[in-house]
């Protein structure tokens, strides 16, 4: 079967065929209120109607910017029946960015979840011409806006009925008459180089590979799902639209962005996707906690921790469990690893996700040594999402699964990897200039990455191509792999390694304020702010430590000698990470030159003014002056060579 | 801002003493209905005692207090909050031990009509209130962003975050008239900027009229219809808060002295 629908076809179909079933449940005053599909329909029917009578035409477009919320997936979907086109934008973008999607994409209609963005939006309505209508979903402190093209949700809905009784069936029809063909989605790309880029997806685009994925992976319409992450992020539309209409599983909604983590325990998700940040900051979270924890508890922590690595690097090495270890794991499972799960909101999961970028073989170790399955994904936002995922007998931290039904895929020229697939995008909106370089002449992705395909027909992603370096003497590194394994440490937030034509391997790392902030109290080490906490001599011995441990599993020659702890953690606002917590390497390297020059210069300190950004927009400039410290040069480590085979990517 | 129309708290020449100290002399405030007053004025200059005043923690010596026709002058606190005036503390005064959603939930007791025996002999009806009281709780928590701490001990809880808990706890008395005494003392700005949008949206949702006591003379400017100085238990000043700005009493009280006046030790 291949779907020959659009994602409104899909909805109707399940507001006859499945009429009562939960499509979505929201968690509102405490209580989770579930959403028939019926009524995803006639809420989505209803805004089409008040869409229509405001004059909203097939191929206008229609952004909402807000956390998940039910009414932003309403609007979404009665754009797309009238042949619309959705245009999620993020919701934590400042203002210029905000701008330049809104314009750029030229939307008509904002659907904004509060106050807070419909103050964003107004603040830039001179700057975006093609706007006609902002609608507002929680209605709260907005009373007294007066702009006449400002209305609430249940507003629009209003407008609708007058010209539904006008004109009967008009949605029914509008729907009807929608080809898959259709544009459906932009999603702007978070943009690790440039200016974001708008991926124009059709229906056909979202919904085939989603079939693929439901069918590889076995999804059903009993799953159960929390969408918590940003809507502008393609997995959001992917699982939480494509997925989530096709399959007809039910979608929830956390209470605020907070209450997250209470949400997935509450609810038991028993599917998950979610990019290697929170994955990272997951497996924190656990590592914080237990060393809060009492002694005798930390110590049984410990001990089973070391008991699920042991077997997982039997399962990994596909030598049988012995008996004792078996048995070792049993009484785990009881005493840390099922509790640990329900703490995590894992209990029911029968499998979660990792993609968007790679997760460090450490923490997809620790959740998968703990009972999570977790397996990795990979695509691209020009690929509508995914292109491959982990068979349940062949995960391994290293690669990113087999290609899905359907998709083809080829190593190309400097190894870089190519997809062709039912999932290819139609095209930057409005840059053909950059469509075509996207593409090959027979219409294969480039995706940028480099990667190979191993012995058992798995691929693997070694890093951005153009990110792989090489060191002055020629050995190459990938730089990514070497800051996933740094991130592991529970102490550094973010890392970015240099290295290439550079003589050595050295890395600026920014902090975890929380973890480092604890460990200072643990130490008895006043500090007063977190710059004053980034410069103490204590933590630049900590930060040295981990990097060492690091160290132990990397080739010598790309062993880390010198590095920075920065006095700021990197911020999207300051362009130095993408809103989906990627670095941008090329923009860190250009902003901190100076710190790069004087890490290979010799020096022992430099001096740096580093412009911040503020959330309103404004920006000011921070002087500050940072140590460079140098990782004494590698003794003699036994250990290290055992740990480094276990890492064929590493020496690229 | 809610429309302010007819007066809905009169306090007329009040005056209290304690031993010798004169706290507050013969102040007069009318409060419109739906309005932001705000009283403001140096340390020790009466407003807390004001404000006990209105909640009926204090007697006045002389003068009188009414609130929408009703004389409460002399009335019980217990009776004047029942009457729709609620009231936050300086000092924090919330349950420690207890979650924010039980300390919310005892904001209501006020409004709970099933007694002991009631609640006895019909068991139905006084659960039936208690989902009611439950579902306005959850309201507040959501109006007030509570949702990811209900389940805490308010005692666990960053000071910022537990003015706002005591804000709720308040507010579960579905006032008609909040008496806020110092509510951003002690906060950072991000914290000050929150909780005056949240006194605006309380103004506006429910058109509760919202009595001040503020240092940050910014934020009082900016969210005040009316504004009162006290120096010393005196009135020296009220009006829009423009007007009371360019008063020369004013910037007199706030500057320790005129230009004349030999400069204050400490």
């Amino acid at each position: 079967m291949t779907v020959s629908s659009t994602l409104p076809q899909l909805l109707r179909r399940n507001a006859e065929t499945m009429s009562r079933r939960p499509a979505m449940r929201e968690k509102d005053l405490g209580i989770w209120q579930p959403y028939s599909w019926q009524r995803y329909w006639e809420e989505v029917r209803a805004f089409a109607l008040g869409l229509a009578a405001h004059g909203f035409k097939r191929g206008d477009k229609l952004s909402v910017i807000g956390e998940n919320r039910p009414r932003l997936y309403f609007a979404q979907l009665a754009a797309q029946s009238l042949g619309g086109i959705a245009v999620p934008v993020y919701q934590d973008a400042i203002a210029s960015e905000l701008a330049y999607v809104l314009d750029h994409a030229e939307t008509s209609v904002v659907v904004a979840e509060d106050q807070e963005q419909v103050d964003k939006i107004l603040s830039l309505h001179e700057r975006l011409p093609h706007l006609k209508l902002v609608v507002y979903d929680d209605p709260r402190g907005l009373s007294h806006y007066s702009q006449p093209f400002l209305k609430s949700f249940v507003a629009v809905q209003e407008d609708g009925q007058g010209f539904g009784a006008a004109n009967p069936g008009y949605v029914e029809e509008a729907v009807a008459a929608g080809t898959p063909d259709e544009l459906a989605l932009f999603s702007y790309t978070s943009g690790t180089t440039s200016r974001p880029k708008g991926v124009m997806l059709s229906h056909a685009n979202l919904l085939l590979p989603a079939e693929a994925f439901a069918a590889a992976e076995a999804i059903g319409p009993r799953e159960e799902h929390l969408a918590y992450l940003p809507m502008a992020w393609i997995g959001t539309s992917l699982v939480s639209i494509a997925l989530h209409i096709l399959v007809g599983f039910t979608c929830n909604f956390p209470e605020k962005p907070e209450t997250v983590e209470r949400d997935l325990r509450e609810l038991g998700p028993t599917i998950g996707l979610a990019p290697p940040r929170f994955w990272e900051n997951s497996l924190t979270a656990v590592m914080v906690r237990a060393a809060d924890a009492s002694f005798v508890k930390r110590k049984i922590f410990d001990y089973f921790r070391g008991v699920a690595e042991r077997v997982q690097q039997h399962v990994g090495e596909r030598r049988p469990v012995p008996l004792g270890l078996r048995l070792m794991r049993a009484l785990g499972e009881i005493l840390v690893y099922g509790p640990i799960r329900d703490q995590l909101g894992w209990r029911r999961a029968r499998v979660v996700y990792t993609g968007g970028a790679p997760l460090g073989a450490e923490v997809f170790r620790f959740f998968r040594a703990f009972g999570v399955n977790l397996k990795q994904v990979y695509g691209a936002t020009e690929l509508s999402g995914l292109c491959s995922v982990q068979h349940d007998a062949e995960v391994d931290p290293d690669t990113v699964g087999r290609i899905l039904a359907g998709m083809e895929v080829q190593i190309g020229e400097g190894g870089e990897v190519l997809v062709r697939s039912p999932g290819i995008f139609q095209g930057y909106y409005k840059q053909d200039e950059a469509t075509r370089e996207a593409l090959t002449a027979d219409g294969w992705l480039r995706t940028g990455d480099a990667g190979f395909i191993d012995k058992r027909g798995q691929l693997v992603i070694i890093d951005r191509a153009r990110d792989v370096g090489k060191l002055a003497d020629g050995t190459s590194f990938a730089p990514q792999f070497i800051e996933n394994k740094l991130k592991f440490s529970p102490y550094i937030g973010e890392a970015v390694v240099f290295g290439a034509a550079r003589p050595f391997v050295a890395v600026i790392v920014a902090i975890d304020p929380t973890t480092v902030g604890k460990w200072a109290e643990r130490q008895r080490l006043a500090y007063t702010s977190f710059q004053d906490l980034c410069g103490r001599a204590e933590v630049r011995e900590l930060i040295g430590e981990e990097i060492r441990r690091c160290n132990a599993a990397l080739p010598q020659p790309t062993q880390i000698r010198r590095f920075v702890v920065l006095n700021k953690e990197f911020d999207a606002d300051d362009d130095e990470i993408t809103r989906t917590r990627k670095i941008r390497r090329r923009f860190v390297a250009d902003k901190y030159a100076a710190v790069i020059d004087a890490m290979y210069g010799g020096a022992s300190e430099v001096e740096l003014a580093t412009e911040i950004t503020y959330e309103d927009g404004r920006k000011a400039t921070l002087h500050s002056r940072l140590a460079i410290s140098d990782i004494d040069a590698p003794a003699a480590r036994l250990k290290a060579s055992a740990a480094a085979t276990a890492e064929p990517a590493a020496a690229g | 801002m809610a429309e302010a129309t007819d007066v809905q708290l009169d306090v007329n020449a009040v005056s209290k003493r304690f031993g010798g100290v004169r706290a507050v002399e013969n102040v007069s405030i009318a409060v419109k209905r739906g309005a932001i007053a705000s009283i403001i004025g140096p340390n020790g200059a009466g407003k807390t005692s004001l404000l006990n005043m209105i909640s009926g923690f204090y007697k006045p010596d002389s003068g009188s207090i009414r609130f929408e026709g009703h004389d409460i002058t002399r009335a019980r606190p217990s009776d004047i909050a029942a009457l729709g005036i609620a009231r936050t503390f300086q000092n924090i005064a919330l349950f420690s031990g207890m979650t924010v959603l039980d300390n919310i939930m005892l904001g209501r007791h006020v409004r709970m009509k099933a007694g002991v025996l009631s609640s006895i002999a019909y068991w139905g009806l006084a659960q039936k209130e208690e989902v009611a009281h439950r579902a306005r709780a959850e309201e507040l928590i959501d109006f007030l962003g509570l949702q990811d701490l209900r389940r805490q001990q308010t005692a666990s809880l960053a000071y910022g975050l537990r003015k706002r808990v005591e804000l709720a706890r308040a507010l579960a008395l579905d006032p008609k008239v909040l008496l806020l005494d110092e509510p951003m003392g002690g906060m950072n700005q991000e914290e000050k900027e929150d909780m005056a949008r949240y006194i605006l949206d309380v103004n506006e949702q429910w058109g509760t009229t919202v009595i001040l006591i503020e240092h940050d003379m910014a934020v009082v400017m900016d969210i005040s219809d009316r504004v009162t100085v006290l120096d010393r238990g005196r009135k020296i000043a009220e009006g829009t808060p423009s007007e009371v700005q360019r008063n020369p009493e004013v910037m007199r009280a706030y500057l320790g002295g005129d230009a004349d006046a030999p400069g204050e030790a400490a």
